[in-house]
């Protein structure tokens, strides 16, 4: 008997998932120290993307970072770009046209879409219903599309700028955005038949990675992921920034605090998203898309060519950049992934004296060790994807 | 909440009851910013989440600022919001090189990665911190990268040749 005790009992291994593992979301090296397949503790150890990009940032102008911020969050560059001109618009006390705010919106929240896309096509992906992601990718690309016809770009946008936005809409742009609207729903009706009436993805999602409203806020969660646990916390309803509290919008949230609640959450705000930009279309109003100040603002490249003032403006804004008065501020939006805050530290300088990225990622990524404890292996592949992380931002 | 009430609250209420521990309180573009004593950062971060009408209850961020030229020479700064009460307050710590700060981790949890990469960047250790390691870079990496005088590209050595040459060590 003791010679079998022997043969099945287990002992306490470590076991290193990543940095190069398919379902990681990029370079995530999680230590998992596993008794069988029960998981003791999991830490993550990040840092492979580092880049330094606040470093960057010291040694930049202000309007010069604004391409770094698309290769944060990768996967919804919009909201960083917005995240950052806003900062620094807080800094500089600049107020923006209205139309400027209500592009934005239509930006943030088309970028919002993007992202949730992904996020739910991977994690469904990594628990093995490949169709999904096919299927939200296709409805991404319709995303891409937009943003390409929006400023050219469809990945790395950097359409926001300091003091407005890069290129105005046009009849065309508004017309595949309402085109996007008609198909989405459709689409989104079928992942749901696809997947939350699926049997093995709910079985593998509810009740796996369970987090109190009490631990998660104390653990710093925010974003979607902190709503799954029943806290109603959206910064854009509670601390609306540009045109929000305009739009008639509802902030879902879970019960439970598990997988499920949290893929739920997405695919809602996805819906919720889809409103705000219907309405915004909507009552898109007329007027300048940007704010009129050379100094701030480049002049447009057509008249650079042809206008002596515009020339030097042009040049004054590439080689110069503009001053922000002495001060500290932070500024916070309601990203896809949670809050992502800018603080920055003006010395009255042409560049950041500081410059700190709040990323939700890297602090949700806090959560793991509490969801994954006493869970098994497998599900710490779904506890991953519903906290979202891309490492772009959150090793910065 | 009015902006009338809101100031009561985060400055006024804060003031009476630390008054001999604040330094001093900025008021910049609507954001409330108390400057406090390092000796009292525990018993006030346990106030102003405990107090009802304060309930600062998530820590959004710690982040270190370096003013070279100053003493002491580095800033700790916390981001705190109030999720019921919808509020957000900024406290910050001088402190200098090789000097501790208290770690507020046992008040939120979630201050444990930001201070680690506090400690990072700059090199500031907090104390009573349960895991105080670097989180970003190699834990062989010398230096503080987000110090001032750490240089933009770095030091060179044969993974850096455009970094800048370390000076002799005494």
């Amino acid at each position: 008997m003791a010679e079998l005790e022997n043969i099945i009992s287990t002992r306490e291994i470590t076991l290193h998932m990543g940095p190069q593992h398919p379902s990681t979301h990029g370079v995530l090296h999680l230590l998992l120290e596993m008794q069988g397949e029960m998981i003791l503790k999991a830490e993550p150890d990040i840092g492979y993307l580092h880049r330094g990009t606040e470093k960057i940032a010291e040694g930049l102008l202000y309007h010069q970072f604004t391409p770094y911020t698309d290769r944060l969050d990768y996967m919804c560059a919009m909201s960083n770009n917005l995240a950052y001109v806003m900062a620094v618009e807080k800094a500089i006390g600049l107020e923006i046209p209205e139309r400027a705010k209500y592009i934005r919106v239509i930006a943030a929240e088309l970028s919002r879409i993007a992202g949730h896309l992904l996020a739910m096509g991977a994690w469904a992906l990594d628990l093995g219903a490949m169709s999904i992601l096919l299927y939200a990718m296709r409805e991404r690309e319709i995303v891409l599309d937009i943003f390409e016809q929006i400023c050219g770009a469809r990945m790395t946008l950097s359409y926001l700028r300091v003091g407005g936005v890069r290129y105005d809409f046009n009849k065309e742009i508004v017309e595949s955005i309402n085109e996007l609207l008609e198909i989405l729903p459709g689409r989104l009706d079928e992942y749901e038949t696809v997947l939350i009436g699926n049997r093995v993805w709910i079985q593998r999602n509810e009740g796996v990675g369970v987090i109190s409203a009490e631990d998660a806020i104390n653990l710093s969660l925010s974003g979607p992921a902190l709503r799954a646990s029943g806290v109603k916390w959206d910064i854009r309803k509670d601390e609306p920034y540009l045109v929000y509290d305009r739009f008639d919008f509802d902030i879902p949230t879970g019960e439970n605090g598990d997988c499920l609640d949290r893929f739920n959450m997405r695919f809602q705000e996805v819906k919720q998203s889809m409103r705000i930009i219907k309405q915004a279309v909507k009552d898109l109003p007329d007027g300048p898309f940007n704010v009129d100040i050379p100094e701030i603002v480049p002049p447009a490249k057509p008249n650079v060519y042809k206008n002596m003032e515009n020339l030097i403006h042009h040049f004054k804004y590439v080689s110069a950049g503009f001053k922000v008065p002495k001060g500290e501020i932070y500024s916070a939006i309601e990203a896809p992934k949670g809050e992502l805050g800018v603080y920055i530290v003006s010395d009255g300088t042409e560049k950041p004296y500081r410059l700190k990225l709040r990323v939700p990622t890297f602090v949700n990524l806090q959560t793991i060790n509490h969801m994954s404890k006493g869970r098994y292996l497998a599900d710490v592949i779904a506890i991953v994807s519903s906290l979202d992380p891309v490492f772009g931002e959150c090793d910065k | 909440m009015t902006p009338v009430d809101k100031d009561a609250v985060l400055i006024d209420k804060v003031k009476a009851a630390f008054r001999d521990k604040i330094i001093s309180t900025t008021v910049y573009r609507g954001e409330v910013t108390h400057l406090v004593c390092a000796s009292a950062l525990r018993s006030m971060c346990t106030f102003l989440k405990t107090d009802p009408e304060l309930r600062m209850n998530f820590c959004a961020d710690v982040v270190g600022v370096d003013y070279m030229n100053e003493t002491p020479r580095f800033e700790v700064v916390y981001h705190l919001y109030s999720i019921t009460r919808k509020h957000r307050i900024r406290l910050k710590v001088r402190v200098n090189e090789g000097e501790t700060i208290p770690s507020v981790t046992s008040i939120w949890a979630g201050a444990d990665w930001a201070e680690r990469e506090v400690y990072d960047m700059f090199g500031i250790v907090f104390e009573g911190h349960p895991n105080m390691k670097r989180i970003y870079l190699a834990e062989d990496w010398e230096g503080f990268p987000l110090r001032k005088d750490y240089p933009l590209r770095g030091y060179k050595d044969r993974y850096n040749p455009y970094g800048v040459d370390r000076e002799e060590k005494d």
